[in-house]
């Protein structure tokens, strides 16, 4: 957790906040069917752009927030730390749907009971799958966490 | 293996001794992550060992045939002894924005060209095969319905039918009819997102916004009718689990007259786009003879010019009464098939018109009280219909001993669920033949000697879902 | 299971219709100790050693079965008294407008099945697939390694001595039930 900041860097931090909610880009990390729905919250009828999200970056190097959108298998999990690993400073992570955040309705051998057991998630969201509006309710969830600095990673 | 590394140093360091193969250099490879402290239990990398792509000189001679897609029709472009220092192993995925999902793809590269190809699968699955035999056969749909999560409404009634001939319960004509709609339905919106999805990896990036608009349409009504937008669990072994919404002729109506006007544009757009010609024509070619090789049907079968759509060979709950023609193409190329699934989704809302039209009245499930449970509020009046229901959702109906595959025309092509019944209220062994699984087994045919960049084109055009290559 | 229920019949128990379509009744000729069925639901099923698998799939394909369609596998874990697995494959004639469904038993602590991969191709990866989760040998295959799983997984998660492998929930604030 960082440290209660002075009164200069109370409003630079709170800028520095500004300009990261305001422009959060995803690394695209849809897996399954949470990724459609993924999809369709980011086009034209769910537009998620008006919140700042204007691309969706292939490259984990130029994105920011990392939604895990779908059930992550065994063989998968590795890829998805390596991934969350790329990412620079400050990351983000939403967890999305059901399998996702805790395995969803396959609790066997083949998935990862939970993203949370490989990378650190910031907002869980519940569905199977959840429709763009519980998607983008998490995100703006996530936008308000950075916005107050709940979600801080150091 | 791994050193046991300070996070200030961020090289990974390869041990001393040089690995005495391509294979085990690649074992030996660490994941390092630059600032964070590497979770204890992540001891493998992302190499999978034996499952992946070896080098030209370490492979056996039939494995590079396979990835040389020249096992079925030896149409090799290339001299095989002139490139053998010249070539390179590149990894394309899982995590990429043009492989439709966690596809990985090994392809040996000689500059722009692809040699070979090898898929490496299994990022996505989930055991549904296991589960589906700790579920009844009620709930067998939401298992089996997350596999191909673009077409939900197929993989239901593909395990909803293998169930019922297994139980030999006929069905109402309006339950079938149902299924028809919704199945027809779902076709087109299956194909919407392929259109959105192949426009964009070819770079016309505004099909995905075209693309999904129209789908929105189909996604509300399915909302409507189902509850859920997708993976629905609505067709059900004895029917569907509702009746069809007040209002529906409107809102069908209005999906037939507003779809084809999208249609029409991404005709304009794309047909005759010179760019788009260059890119898809000549591009990812099959033979039927490989089709049938590797089991490859639906649209890239149709597109090689074979006629062969179960819905007209083999047809299954009351498709037969509906009149619709079967699109053929010619060359099997990626063009081809771009041509005929824009012209199945004109077919499919024609059925779905004839569907609405003459939707039967009576009862949307089967009258046998031990396979579909009772409406709710008789649950109140009959002691009879609350242990049916009871007896129905808590152990489930018991199906004869027996086996079956089912198999129906998806979106991607055949779709089979084999089940296997001892009698019990749990099926012994469900397993789900995905056309899918098939297609990207062929990707070195159609992309071996093809630019890297047609890759993305080729992968798009067999329109491959990889809850349904894993399952 | 009670023991009560008997070991059920897989097909049905009448004899097979002695008309069968055109390509079937060739390899009923040819191989005359391979049963050929029809099962409860009409579909035509035989049973073939594994011995006679690859020419049986080859005579299948020369007699019209030229779409492959299918390999899978079946673990009858103590359900039955003959061999533990069967293998089964699936074709498809275009021709005929008819399927076969071939079933061949698979015993032993390393069960092995012949690999049809010279006939059909396509079968490669869906012996892969049953090698992975079921364990079964496919003598002849090009490249018999995991596909679904890791590699270094071990065990085959689809036979049924094989548990789910499901974890138990714990909600944190109830009382733990015994």
């Amino acid at each position: 957790m960082a440290d209660p900041p002075g009164f200069l860097t109370a409003t630079l931090d709170k800028v520095a906040n500004w300009a990261r909610y305001q422009s959060s880009w995803g690394a695209t990390f849809g897996l399954a069917c949470c990724a459609i729905e993924m999809m369709h919250t980011g086009a034209a009828h769910n537009d998620l752009a008006r919140f700042g999200m204007e691309v969706f970056r292939a490259s984990p190097r130029q994105a920011d927030l990392m939604i895990v959108a779908g059930r992550v298998s065994q063989k998968m999990a590795p890829v998805l730390r390596q991934v969350y690993d790329q990412m620079p400073e400050p990351k983000w992570v939403i967890s999305m749907g059901a399998c996702a955040s805790t395995g969803g309705m396959f609790n066997n051998y083949a998935l990862v009971q939970g993203v949370d057991q490989v990378v650190p998630v910031d907002v869980y969201v519940p569905g199977c799958p959840p429709g763009p509006q519980s998607l983008m309710h998490a995100i703006l969830t996530l936008h308000e966490g950075i916005k107050s600095g709940e979600f801080v990673r150091v | 293996m791994s050193d046991e590394t300070t996070p200030e140093d961020v090289t990974s360091a390869p041990p001393d001794e040089a690995p005495a193969s391509e294979r085990e250099r690649r074992q030996l490879q660490d994941m390092w992550a630059a600032g964070t402290e590497e979770p204890s239990w992540v001891t493998a990398s992302t190499a999978e060992g034996a499952q992946l792509m070896l080098p030209r000189d370490q492979a056996s001679p039939a494995e590079v045939a396979e990835e040389g897609g020249t096992l079925v029709a030896d149409d090799r472009l290339y001299d095989e002894e002139q490139y053998e220092e010249e070539t390179t192993i590149l990894n394309m995925g899982p995590q990429h924005p043009s492989t439709h999902g966690v596809l990985r793809l090994q392809l040996e590269l000689e500059g722009e060209i692809v040699r070979r190809v090898k898929p490496v699968i299994g990022y996505l699955h989930t055991g549904m095969e296991k589960t589906g035999e700790t579920l009844t056969f009620l709930q067998g749909p939401t298992n089996v319905t997350r596999m191909d999560y673009l077409a939900p409404f197929h993989n239901e009634l593909c395990f909803s039918l293998a169930t019922e001939a297994l139980l030999g319960v006929e069905l109402p004509p309006r339950a079938q009819a149902i299924r028809v709609l919704m199945t027809e339905l779902n076709r087109v919106s299956s194909h919407l997102m392929w259109v959105a999805t192949q426009g964009m990896d070819l770079g016309a990036v505004s099909m995905m916004i075209y693309g999904i608009r129209e789908r929105e349409l189909l996604l509300a009504f399915f909302e409507k009718t189902t509850g859920l937008r997708m993976n629905h669990n609505y067709i059900r072994p004895g029917g569907v689990a509702a009746d069809l919404p007040d209002g529906w002729e409107e809102d069908v109506a209005g999906i037939i007259e507003a779809i084809p006007q999208g249609l029409d544009d991404y005709h304009d757009l794309l047909t005759h786009n010179p760019i788009f010609l260059g890119r898809t024509q000549g591009v990812g070619v099959i033979t039927p003879d490989e089709c049938y090789a590797y089991g490859i049907t639906g649209p890239p079968l149709r597109a090689a010019g074979i006629d062969w759509d179960l819905r007209k060979a083999q047809p299954y709950s009351g498709i037969e009464q509906y009149d619709f023609d079967v699109p053929l193409g010619e060359h099997g190329d990626v063009y081809d098939r771009y041509r005929v699934r824009m012209e199945e989704m004109r077919q499919s809302l024609g059925i779905v018109a004839q569907v609405a039209e003459s939707m039967p009245a009576g009862d949307y499930r089967t009258e046998d009280l031990k396979v579909t449970p009772p409406p709710r509020k008789r649950i109140d009046e009959s002691m009879e219909a609350l242990i049916h229901h009871f007896k129905i959702f808590t152990e489930g109906f018991k199906v004869p001993a027996g086996e079956h595959y089912q198999a129906i025309e998806g979106p991607r092509g055949e779709l089979g669920h084999y089940v296997v019944s001892l009698g019990e209220a749990t099926p012994w062994r469900i397993h789900c033949r995905t056309p899918s699984f098939a297609a990207v087994q062929a990707l070195p045919i159609m992309m071996a000697d093809q630019l890297i960049a047609d890759s993305v084109a080729i992968i798009a055009s067999i329109d491959p879902v990889l809850g349904d290559v894993d399952r | 299971m009670s023991d009560a229920t008997p070991v059920p019949e897989i097909v049905a128990e009448e004899p097979p219709a002695p008309a069968l379509p055109t390509p079937l009744d060739g390899l009923a000729e040819a191989f005359p100790d391979v049963a050929f069925e029809t099962s409860a639901a009409g579909q035509n099923v035989a049973r073939v050693e594994a011995s006679h698998l690859v020419e049986f799939a080859q005579a299948a394909r020369d007699a019209g079965f030229e779409m492959f369609v299918d390999v899978t596998a079946v673990d009858y874990y103590r359900q039955r008294p003959g061999p533990r697995y069967d293998v089964v494959v699936g074709l498809l004639s275009l021709q005929h407008n008819t399927r076969l469904r071939i079933r061949v038993g698979v015993d032993g602590d390393v069960p092995a099945a012949p690999s049809i991969t010279r006939v059909y191709p396509g079968a490669n990866f869906y012996e892969r697939e049953v090698y992975d989760l079921f364990g079964i040998d496919f003598t002849g295959h090009p490249d018999l390694t995991r596909i679904m799983l890791p590699d270094d997984w071990e065990g085959h998660p689809l036979r049924k001595d094989t548990p789910v492998g499901s974890v138990p929930i714990q909600f944190r604030g109830t009382h733990k039930v015994q």
